[in-house]
């Protein structure tokens, strides 16, 4: 092969680690070690009032007897040290990330002027309404938009990630249960459901009770007839699911769950497939949460500030979380938002103040800049994403090593199973994920959903181009190529990145969670 | 890792485990099929000594770097002990799966079950045609 590779060509990834990336070289250290006592990153001016000592102001039991043992670094190599950090990551801001189920679709810059301007930005979280009037302007037509989205006329803001709004919408249920009298403990799942599903309904008190998968990757009617009944809470469901298909029973399994007298909960973990195609509240859901930093473009904040709104039904809404935001006339004739606090039947408050307020400027602003035929489009253009690309790795080798697990169309991502590679060529899910990132790509979620084996779950989004997908599909086609000629290519991947295998097995076993000082 | 094998002195269940029976006593595990399948094993969730278990249904979990999993019962009875061994040495369930890698011992409430359970080639048959 020459030197210069023809423009949009495949670049060659290396097949060995012949001394290590200059990355692998730098060692990744924390920044306490790079402490040296007496360095400063800034020094203060003279204080110009008079100085109260500490012990004036504060209890004497709650001083530290010694100072907190901070890093004392210049101010460049602390630049520095973040920036090399960072360049250690694998982002969405530098790669394609088809995180299955993730939806890593690009977070638009506009959002993030929008967030930061000041009176987004540096609103304190205790001003009192009257004085807010702008910011829950936005909340209640952030709630309005997602209401219209879900097809449900109630929403709050309150919950603060997906697994919150799962929470929510499980004590929901038992409040509106316990509200008719019943005392109902089961709460149906199916065996591809996300993982936090049967997480939260052990969390909020509930039983958990599996349900089969039939064999076109739908609910299995059979099996849910048989375990819906008087001792049915809800059934937790996402549509499309977790293989990518819409489930078209489901108006029947919205009937079989109705009539036993129990709530439908819908994951909106892939609500990304269907804005403006398809509703949960038309498909006779209750109870819906919305990612924001999933369908909405907010940045995945790696466990940092997040929300996951939920929109119900009219059944569902005395139970709503305190305060609700609402809109009523004010004295002079226009509108005034407020909090409202007058709501006896709530399940009450889930978290303090009124929620990650710039994680709802940044979707708002989302939702205003597409518009409702843009959100339709976005959801269009994200499942021919994965459509295309699903039929480009078909095509080549991936359709013999890798094929499609349930063969149907999928939506807005699909699921392979690998189990042809390792079962023919030596090379798990694993080592293809992992040889993928010597190629520049982030690899898709892995080993999920657990009833496909050796799965490998991808979700391109909207925000792709042609020419990344196709790249992507050629650099899958080259993994499986050099894994007929050499497994042991795939085996020892990746070779470019700052660190290579991870010991999972010893941080799980014997995990270090102390960083000594200095 | 211990390379592939399916003991012929065991019997097998098709959710690939193995028992070990002596008279109305037997020791029950994964197969070589069924860590391959987990990865490497981070930690086991043994049952209490004393409770019931059912043939087909679960009795332990099983974590590995990849996901935590149920455990199927290939036989009835009451657990009489567990591998307290794997506590430390979870790895042993994938170094040694019909070894020390066993995970419980039960007496046997019902002996002619062991007549449903698959002989080493049913389960290496089935294993080639999923």
């Amino acid at each position: 092969m020459s030197e210069e590779a023809a423009p949009g060509a495949l670049p060659t990834a290396p097949t060995s680690v012949d001394g290590g990336t200059p990355m692998q070289r730098d060692r990744a250290t924390t920044i306490f070690e790079h402490s040296v006592e007496g360095r400063r990153a800034a020094v203060l001016p003279q204080c110009d009032v008079p100085e109260t000592p500490l012990e004036e102001l504060i209890p004497k039991r709650l001083l530290r007897e010694a100072p907190a043992e901070l890093p004392e670094i210049a101010e460049p190599e602390i630049v520095r040290h973040y920036n090399r950090i960072s360049r250690r990551n694998f982002d969405l801001d530098t790669c394609f990330y088809p995180l299955g189920s993730c939806t890593m679709k690009h977070n638009p810059r506009l959002n993030e002027k929008v967030a930061a301007l000041p009176g987004h930005a540096r609103l304190h979280p205790a001003q009192e309404p009257k004085r807010a009037q702008g910011a829950l302007e936005l909340m209640w037509r952030l709630s309005e938009a997602l209401s219209e989205i879900c097809g449900l006329p109630h929403v709050s803001l309150q919950p603060s990630a997906g697994s919150h709004g799962e929470l929510a919408g499980l004590l929901l249920t038992r409040a509106y249960h316990a509200d008719r009298g019943e005392e109902r403990m089961r709460v149906l799942t199916p065996d591809t459901a996300h993982g936090t599903n049967p997480a939260s309904v052990t969390m909020a008190g509930y039983e958990v009770v599996k349900v089969a998968t039939d064999e076109r990757g739908g609910v299995d009617l059979d099996d849910l007839r048989s375990k819906a009944d008087e001792r049915t809470a809800c059934l937790m469901l996402t549509n499309p699911n977790t293989l990518g298909l819409f489930d078209e029973n489901i108006t029947e399994i919205s009937s079989i769950i109705h009539e036993a007298g129990g709530t439908l909960y819908y994951d909106g973990a892939n609500l990304n497939a269907i804005m403006g195609r398809s509703r949960p509240g038309d498909m006779g859901f209750d109870i819906v949460h919305v990612n924001l930093h999933k369908t909405f473009s907010q940045p995945h904040g790696g466990g940092g500030p997040g929300a996951g709104p939920i929109a119900v039904s009219e059944r569902i809404e005395p139970y709503l979380p305190r305060p609700q935001v609402i809109r009523r006339e004010s004295a002079n004739g226009g509108p005034a938002f407020d909090l409202d606090f007058d709501r006896p039947k709530s399940i009450g408050r889930l978290r303090g103040f009124q929620g990650n307020f710039g994680v709802f400027v940044r979707s708002y602003a989302y939702i205003l800049s597409l518009g409702g035929d843009g959100l339709k489009e976005a959801s269009e253009t994200a499942v021919l994403n994965a459509n295309h690309l699903l039929a480009k790795l078909g095509e080549g080798r991936a359709g013999r090593y890798a094929p499609i697990a349930f063969d149907r169309r999928p939506m807005h991502e699909f699921v392979l199973s690998g189990a042809p590679a390792k079962k023919e060529l030596g090379v798990k899910t694993l080592d293809i994920a992992k040889r993928l990132l010597d190629y520049g790509f982030h690899p898709p979620t892995v080993y999920f959903p657990l009833l496909v084996d050796e799965a490998l779950m991808i979700e391109p989004t909207e925000t792709e181009t042609r020419e990344t997908l196709d790249a992507f599909t050629d650099a899958v086609e080259a993994i499986l190529a050099e894994a007929e000629d050499d497994p042991e290519v795939a085996r020892q991947a990746p070779y470019t990145t700052p660190v290579r295998r991870l010991d999972e097995v010893g941080a799980s076993r014997r995990p270090v969670i102390r960083q000594p000082l200095g | 890792m211990a390379d592939e094998s399916y003991p012929e002195e065991l019997r097998y269940h098709p959710e690939h485990d193995w028992a070990r029976t002596d008279g109305d006593e037997a020791t029950f595990g994964i197969t070589w099929y069924a860590q391959d399948a987990l990865g490497e094993v981070v930690f086991f969730e043994p049952p209490d000594v004393g409770s019931e278990v059912s043939k087909d249904k679960t009795y332990a979990e099983v974590e590995s770097v990849k996901a935590v999993s149920d455990v199927t019962s290939p036989l009835s009875g009451e657990i009489t002990e567990v591998n307290a061994a794997l506590t430390d040495k979870p790895e042993a369930i994938n170094s040694d799966p019909y070894g020390e890698g066993w995970l419980v011992k039960v007496k046997l409430s019902d002996p002619s079950e062991l007549d449903t359970l698959l002989d080493a080639g049913a389960y290496e048959k089935l294993l080639s045609e999923s």
